[in-house]
């Protein structure tokens, strides 16, 4: 599905990225764990096409095709998906419309006949259930005055929504508390599928006592140093970044 | 980064969509102002004596006027004597007296511009006054408005059949010699539309006029009065399109509202007239003086406006809040691209006592194009418990253009209270890559976020106009991505 190879990338002169593989099939759940500035943010806005970052070196292909010569929205439309770290806010667009708008784009392109508001407004209530938002929400402008949580579960509602073929979720798991972890985790979980690939980004462990991923990646300094299973974040988590030789900013798993 | 400001600059681009030119013959007089040219109108339009004088002191006062200068727009001299007077559609003896009796030629136009005057006016349940050029040629829906007592007619038409209320309340509002351009106006006004709504009663209909500016090197002077006796209403809907000319074209409107007792007005504006082409070249100079006197009692009067078009637009809708607990508002979306310039804002005078005014401002500067809000919030000395609240907000697009916001309050009254609230934004680049992170087309995006900002504005418009605004935006920001 994604083959990442050798990828390099900076931002205003700043090299982040800097050589760094990876390879994710079909129906497969990744983690990328990291401390902060590891890189993380800067690999999910550079599969998602953020024109602030400019890849320098490396490849990057999407079921075979070149994924960099794609445009943002044209890589949107072929399924990929970005739940943001930090969502932006849209003052004054309510976030149906918003929705909405997103929803046929798709479609569209895809050939697929548009919704009308009608039949979108019961597509988008159901699934606002199903990540505990009220649907009192969807005539709220897009992120506008939400608090973090609210944010976050609007994320997944819309990967929910859009069902991506490959979903990357940014840190969606922080800042939330327990209830709130358990409904994100729910609503990722019911995004797993044989032919959705999910790359989950996270700086503490315990997203993934929830989700449970198949491959555990340890990024540093932009490059991916250790690879393994779900038992990786477990070791992570007992001996801290510094068991990798990482400096370790922030303590691994506590908030 | 570069990239983002680049496409937004692209989408920006657009050509304009009303631009074409509609092949009627024109009685069109010679270029030139002075005595004579002003009898000659008169004369044509079979005016009453007092409409000739009027015009001749207007004139007058006019002679002895200097062009204002200090609008935030910066434009070369109108040579006044390169002007036509008048332009009036060819056509028989006698005006048409129904839709089927206009020149197929101008419903095109109509169509071409996206009113087809017969069903849109059907389907929304809404009169059309439609000035072409100069002279009103259609009007629809006169009966239920008749039945209801409403007068819905040209201003010239007026002129003859209501010649004590158009002496009465012509130039009560905007004085002759109220500024250069109003002296102009009331030199040449060639026509326009007016409007009476007799006591208690509630206009049946939203009123409607489509103004357009076809011939080249005509100014355009209309003049449109309204009256809403007491306890009536009105809504009262403004369209504008003008077709695309290298040469700059002068339009200098005036509109008096009268309100008394009890009575309201609501006077929507859509004004895209031609905006000049992306390097500067050509547009509407639309010079409009507009303001509403409420001179009864609890009358209210609301302005709102969605100005897209025009090279330079000078325009500051005011209402004089004479009666007491009278209301007046605001509410204006201003955009302007490529070297468009915009100088926009209200006027809000209290006179009387408990008065109250709501300014609500949204300007959208792109491309290189320049923006102002101007607003006057006066408290006169009698104006107690009056109130006063201001929120001025500025959206840019890329980074070449500018917005200025210039409030200023004179209050001669302690216990008068004014609150401003002003911000600036910008479409940023991280609003932009959700939505194309969403699957929406760049120039679909900006359009909807500047449709956001533009709600507050949007939503004191009425439905059919509302919709057609937004689209207007779209039309206006949207245009090829590279
Ligand atoms: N837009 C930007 N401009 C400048 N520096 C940036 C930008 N985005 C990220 N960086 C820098 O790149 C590095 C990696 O950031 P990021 O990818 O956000 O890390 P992570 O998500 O792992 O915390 C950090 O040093 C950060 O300051
Ligand atoms: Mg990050």
């Amino acid at each position: 599905m994604l083959s990442i190879k050798n990828l390099h990338a900076c931002v205003e002169e700043k090299q982040i990225l800097n050589g760094l593989n990876l390879e994710i099939k079909a129906g497969e759940v990744h983690a990328i764990m990291g401390p902060n500035g590891s890189g993380k943010s800067t690999l999910s806005q550079v599969l998602a096409g953020n024109e602030a970052f400019d890849v320098t070196k490396g490849e990057v292909t999407f079921n075979g095709d070149n994924l960099l010569d794609l445009a943002t929205e044209e890589r949107a439309r072929e399924g990929i998906f970005l739940a943001f770290q930090y969502p932006v806010e849209i003052p004054g667009v309510s976030n149906l419309q918003f929705l909405r708008t997103s929803v046929n784009a798709m479609r569209k392109h895809h050939g697929i006949e548009e919704m009308n508001a009608a039949e979108f407004m019961k597509l988008a209530k159901e699934v606002s259930k199903q990540v505990d938002l009220d649907p009192a929400f969807l005539k709220r402008g897009v992120n506008e005055g939400f608090s973090g949580g609210e944010k976050k579960r609007n994320e997944v509602m819309q990967a929910l929504l859009l069902q991506p073929k490959l979903a990357i979720l940014d840190e969606t798991d922080s800042g939330l508390d327990i209830d709130a972890l358990k409904v994100v985790a729910d609503g990722v979980n019911a995004l797993r599928a044989p032919d959705r690939s999910i790359l989950m980004i996270t700086h503490y462990q315990r997203l993934l006592d929830h989700i449970v991923p198949d491959y555990v990646h340890v990024l540093s300094e932009g490059k991916i140093i250790k690879s393994g299973g779900p038992e990786l974040a477990l070791e992570l988590e007992a001996k801290g970044y510094g068991w990798l030789g990482i400096e370790d900013q922030v303590a691994a798993n506590h908030e | 980064m570069a990239t983002t400001d680049e496409e937004v600059r692209e989408l920006i681009k657009r050509e304009y969509e009303h631009g074409f030119v509609t092949e009627i013959e024109s009685d069109t007089f010679e270029p030139g102002l002075n005595e004579d040219v002003i009898r000659r109108l008169s004369d044509l339009k079979q005016e009453p004596e007092f409409m000739l004088e009027w015009r001749l002191k207007a004139y007058r006062r006019w002679l002895e006027m200097e062009e204002p200068e200090w609008a935030h727009v910066d434009y070369p001299q109108v040579k006044f004597d390169d002007i036509s007077y008048y332009s009036a559609p060819k056509r028989p003896e006698d005006m048409p007296q129904s839709l089927d009796e206009v020149d197929p030629e101008l419903l095109k136009t109509y169509e071409k511009l996206g009113i087809p005057l017969h069903e849109r006016a059907k389907l929304a349940g809404v009169a059309v006054d439609a000035v072409f050029d100069s002279v009103s040629v259609a009007t629809t829906f006169k009966e239920p408005l008749e039945k209801a007592g409403v007068i819905f007619c040209p201003i010239s038409e007026a002129l003859q059949k209501h010649p004590e209320l158009v002496k009465k309340y012509l130039g009560s509002v905007v004085p002759v010699a109220d500024n250069y351009y109003a002296a102009l106006n009331s030199a040449v006004f060639s026509d326009g539309s007016f409007v009476y709504i007799p006591k208690g009663v509630r206009c049946p209909l939203e009123l409607s006029t489509y103004f357009r500016i076809n011939a080249a090197n005509t100014g355009q002077f209309e003049r449109t009065l309204i009256i809403a006796d007491a306890g009536s209403y009105v809504s009262y809907l403004e369209g504008c399109t003008a077709p695309m000319r290298d040469e700059n074209q002068l339009h200098a409107a005036v509109v008096e509202l009268v309100l008394l007792d009890d009575a309201q007005i609501k006077y929507s504006t859509v004004q895209n007239w031609y905006p000049g082409d992306e390097t500067g070249k050509g547009g509407i100079y639309n010079f409009v003086t507009k303001r509403a006197a409420c001179i009864g009692k609890n009358s209210k009067v609301s302005w709102t406006q969605v100005e897209t078009g025009s090279a330079i637009t000078w325009k500051y809708p005011s209402c004089i809040l004479r009666g007491d607990n009278s209301v007046g508002e605001f509410y204006s979306v201003a955009l302007t691209h490529n070297y468009q310039q915009a100088d926009t804002g209200t006027k809000m005078i209290h006179i009387g006592k408990n008065t109250s005014s709501t300014v609500i401002s949204k300007g959208i500067s792109a491309g290189r194009s320049s923006n102002a809000y101007r607003g006057l919030v006066k408290f006169n000395p009698g104006a107690e418990g009056a109130r006063n609240f201001t929120q001025c907000d500025s959206l840019l697009i890329g980074d070449r253009c500018g917005a200025h916001t210039f409030p200023y309050i004179e209050s001669k009254n302690k216990s008068a209270i004014v609150e401003h609230e002003a911000t600036t934004s910008k479409v940023s680049d991280e609003q932009m890559f959700l939505c194309r992170q969403r699957g929406i087309e760049p120039e679909q995006a900006v359009s909807m976020i500047v449709n956001g900002f533009c709600k507050e504005v949007f939503k004191e418009l009425p439905m059919e106009f509302a919709v057609e605004a937004g689209k207007l935006l779209e039309v206006s920001l949207e245009g090829s991505v590279g």
